[in-house]
Parts: C-alpha cells; structure tokens; sequence
C-alpha cells in the first residue's frame, strides 16, 4: 500500500465510526447552535445590523472553533479504547499516515457543521453579506483546516495527560491565533466590503502550509511518546 | 549511574557565586544610572520604569529561542544520549519559565508606561498585543509541562516549544498588518524613537544587568532541575533492588 490508500484507509474508518455513532457531528452542531444564541443573548444582532456584520464573522468561526474543541478529544478517545494505539504504534503505516486520516475526517466534519450552521446564522443574525460571498468558499476551508489540523495533533499530545479536556483549549488557542484571526479578519471582510480578504487568505495558507508540514513531521514523536 | 556529581550538591560552586555577586554589582549600578538619569520632559520621574521595561521585553525575546534550541537538541539526544537529552530538557524548562516571569514584568512595566504615558492600562496595538501572545504561549507550554503524564513530559514540551517557536514570527507579522489596517489612535510614535543620550548609559547598563541576572536564573533554575532529575531516577531505581540506599546517598 502506498501513503495515499493509508490516508484513505485511516480517513474511511473515521467516517464509518462516524456514520454509525454520529456523536461528533451531533454534539458539535448542538453545541454551536447554542454558542450562536448564548451570544445573541450579549447583543442584539437584529437591531443593530452594521455592527451585526462587524462582528458576525468573528462569532461565527469562534462559535465553531469551541465546537471543534468539543469533537477533537473524541476522536482520539475513540482509538485508546481496547488499546487500539499501541497496535498503531506497532503497525508498519506510517504515523503520519493516521494524523494525516484522521485530520482529514475532523475536517470533513467540521465543514459539516459550518454548511448546516451559516444559513441558519444568517437567519438568526439576520445578516446581509455586502462583500462578495463567494470568497467564504475559500476562506471557511482553509481557516478550518488551520484550526482543525492543530487540533487533532494537539489532542493526540494530551491523549494521555491528567486532565485532557483542559488542556486541549490551552495550547491550542495560543498557537492557533494568528489563525484565528486571519479567519476572523477574512471572513469580515467579505461580509462588510469594507476591505479585501486577500492579504488574510495569504496568511492563511501560509499558516496551513507551515504548520502543516510540522504536524506531519511532528507526528511520529508524539505517537511514540515513551 | 549518573556521573556527573559534585562531591557537596548543596553549595553553589566558587565561579557562580563570584558571578552572583557581580550581577548583584551591576544590577546596583543600573538602578544607580536608572535613577541619577535626567528628568524625562513631560512624564518626570514617572518615565523611569522604561529602564527596567526595556531590557525585560528584549530579553523575553531572546529566551524562547534558548528553549527551541533545547527543545531541539532534546529530541536530537533522546534515543542517542539519554544523559545530555535529560540536560537539554531541563535547560527549556529552566528558559521557559524565565521566559514568563522577564515577559510578566515586561508587561507589567508596560502597563505602568502606558498608564503614565497615554492614560490607559492596555491598548490592543501590535506590539502589545503580539507581546500578550508570546505570554500566552509560554504560560501554555508550563501548563502542558504541568499536566502531562510523567514519562511524557519531556517530548510533548520539547514538541509544543517547537511549535510555539514557529508561531511567534508569525503572530509578529500577521498582528502588524492587522493593526496597519486599522491604526490606533492612542499608540503615536515609538516609546523609544529618539531618547536623550544621556539617557544611553542608564539603558545599556540595566540592558547588562537585567541579561545577567536573567542567566543566572537560568543557571539556577536549571541546576534544580537537574538535581530534581536525578533525585527521580534514584527514587526510580530504589524500586529495583539493593543500590537504592547508595543511589539515594549520591544524590542528596
């Protein structure tokens, strides 16, 4: 087998494991949904419809970013079940190979959650994009991989600590802030037109590209963490 | 076992107290120069905290890059030399903390001047801001360090200290063109475009004070560490069998 059938060996039962519970993908679109109207409880977004487009990008990627975070730690807690990653560490694929599958698969599920999630923040926030929308097909894809690449190699580093769930949100909102922020600024952009995105879609891919490779890299160290 | 003891571990060696003793001088010197230093214009004495912001910030700057270089050769030695491996890793934890404590005072000061000189505590303009998020990094990396499963720590810390090295250029950058694009209004002009030069004698002698004291925090701080080490593998080892007590007499 070559790199390419591992990752999509990997990225296939992910999606199965998925399919059958459909936990991650309940729980994040739940979890979202009520982070989107905990915050309009802090404003009102229907009053106010210039500041409602400010901000709105903001709040739509931190509403998914927490409900990224909730995913993130099951999807490695469902291979510590039965010891299923020590027989990983012991397989020949190469380690990447499975962060490579398994970012792959948080991926698919967080766009997911954002396809579901953005018509129903327009209605809620009764929002009326003045940029040129088409953009978002860019900017959400590459700001989710950003955050969701990090996360699954984060969440695979605190697998075994104390206590995961608090760690996760602590190392990965430092380092994922540029890229937050990259998506925010994006994001509002398109919405308000004021400016362009295109200086914050570069620093997003370039955000990807490099810490991309790390994690890729990295990965084989943190799998045999001994 | 381990080799490289010295036969009384409870004293400091001659050499580190002597360079104790001159940071000490040269620490009074600065706080001298910082004070005998001229009335600044329109902040008076008030100004003063620079001398002591200045090195703090600069330095905070300079260790992170002390700790990835640990971090690096840590997981160069780890399956090659377990003993210098030990060594590399408790030198970034010693320069992570460092780290955080320079970047707490650094901010701390910051937020005197900013107080003093603009009338707020904290503006989001990019270099406070980018400077808050190398805090963050590394109040995250001591927390990670904290929280992870003992035979861990070591290779998660060295990792995330790999990855927090990679981010802080790139906060740096991505939070400048953030704050181009909408300009602060409080923020005008450098705090240190153009000081007076007789103020240059006062910042170059903190400047020395501050980054010696800094190393011999490191020193020290690394030395515990390393004792610390030690201390666990002979406590390690006394669950083997007989050579606990001699292990444990070593290293005491």
């Amino acid at each position: 087998m070559n790199y390419a059938q591992h990752v999509l060996t990997h990225l296939r039962k992910d999606l199965r494991l998925e399919w059958r519970t459909k936990d991650s993908i309940n729980g994040m679109l739940f979890f979202a949904l009520l982070v989107v109207v905990v915050l309009a409880m802090a404003f009102d977004p229907a009053s106010y419809p210039t500041m409602t487009r400010q901000i709105s990008g903001g709040l739509l990627c931190v509403a998914v970013l927490f409900a990224a975070m909730t995913a993130l730690n099951q999807s490695w807690a469902r291979e510590t079940h039965n010891n299923v990653l020590d027989a990983h560490r012991l397989s020949a694929a190469p380690a990447s190979a499975l962060f490579v599958g398994k970012a792959l698969a948080n991926f698919l599920f967080v766009m997911a959650v954002e396809i579901v999630l953005a018509p129903i923040f327009t209605v809620f926030y009764n929002l009326h994009p003045l940029g040129q929308t088409w953009k978002l097909l860019f900017i959400l894809p590459l700001g989710t991989w950003a955050l969701v690449v990090n996360g699954t190699f984060f969440a695979a580093l605190s697998l075994r600590s104390r206590n995961r769930e608090t760690l996760l949100p602590l190392v990965l909102l430092p380092i994922s802030m540029p890229a937050l922020l990259a998506m925010i600024q994006a994001s509002t952009a398109v919405l308000t037109g004021e400016f362009e995105p295109t200086l914050w879609i570069k620093v997003l891919v370039a955000y990807v590209i490099v810490f991309t490779t790390a994690c890729v890299l990295l990965f084989q160290t943190i799998l045999s963490a001994d | 076992m381990v080799t490289n003891i010295r036969k009384s571990p409870g004293t400091m060696p001659k050499w580190a107290l002597a360079y104790f003793g001159l940071t000490l001088v040269v620490l009074a010197y600065g706080f001298y120069a910082a004070m005998v230093a001229p009335k600044e214009a329109t902040m008076g004495n008030l100004y003063r905290v620079f001398f002591y912001h200045l090195p703090h910030t600069i330095l905070s700057f300079v260790f992170p890059y002390l700790n990835c270089g640990a971090s690096f050769l840590y997981l160069y030695w780890r399956n090659r030399n377990v003993e210098r491996a030990a060594a590399a890793d408790a030198f970034a934890l010693a320069s992570a903390e460092i780290t955080v404590l320079y970047a707490s005072i650094g901010l701390a000061t910051g937020m005197l001047w900013g107080r003093a000189a603009w009338g707020i505590w904290w503006a989001w303009d990019a270099r406070m801001t980018t400077y808050l998020l190398l805090w963050l990094l590394y109040v995250s990396y001591l927390l990670v360090r904290r929280f992870s499963a003992t035979g861990q720590t070591a290779v998660i810390s060295a990792v995330l200290a790999i990855f927090a090295a990679i981010d802080v250029p790139i906060c740096f950058m991505s939070i400048r063109w953030w704050r181009t694009q909408h300009p602060s209004a409080v923020f005008g002009g450098g705090d240190n475009s153009g000081i007076d030069p007789s103020m240059v004698p006062a910042v170059l002698w903190n400047m020395l004070a501050w980054a010696m004291w800094g190393a011999f925090l490191i020193g020290m701080r690394y030395a515990i560490e390393r004792r610390r080490q030690r201390q666990s593998n002979a406590h390690a080892l006394g669950f083997l069998g007989d050579e606990t007590p001699q292990a444990f007499q070593e290293v005491r």
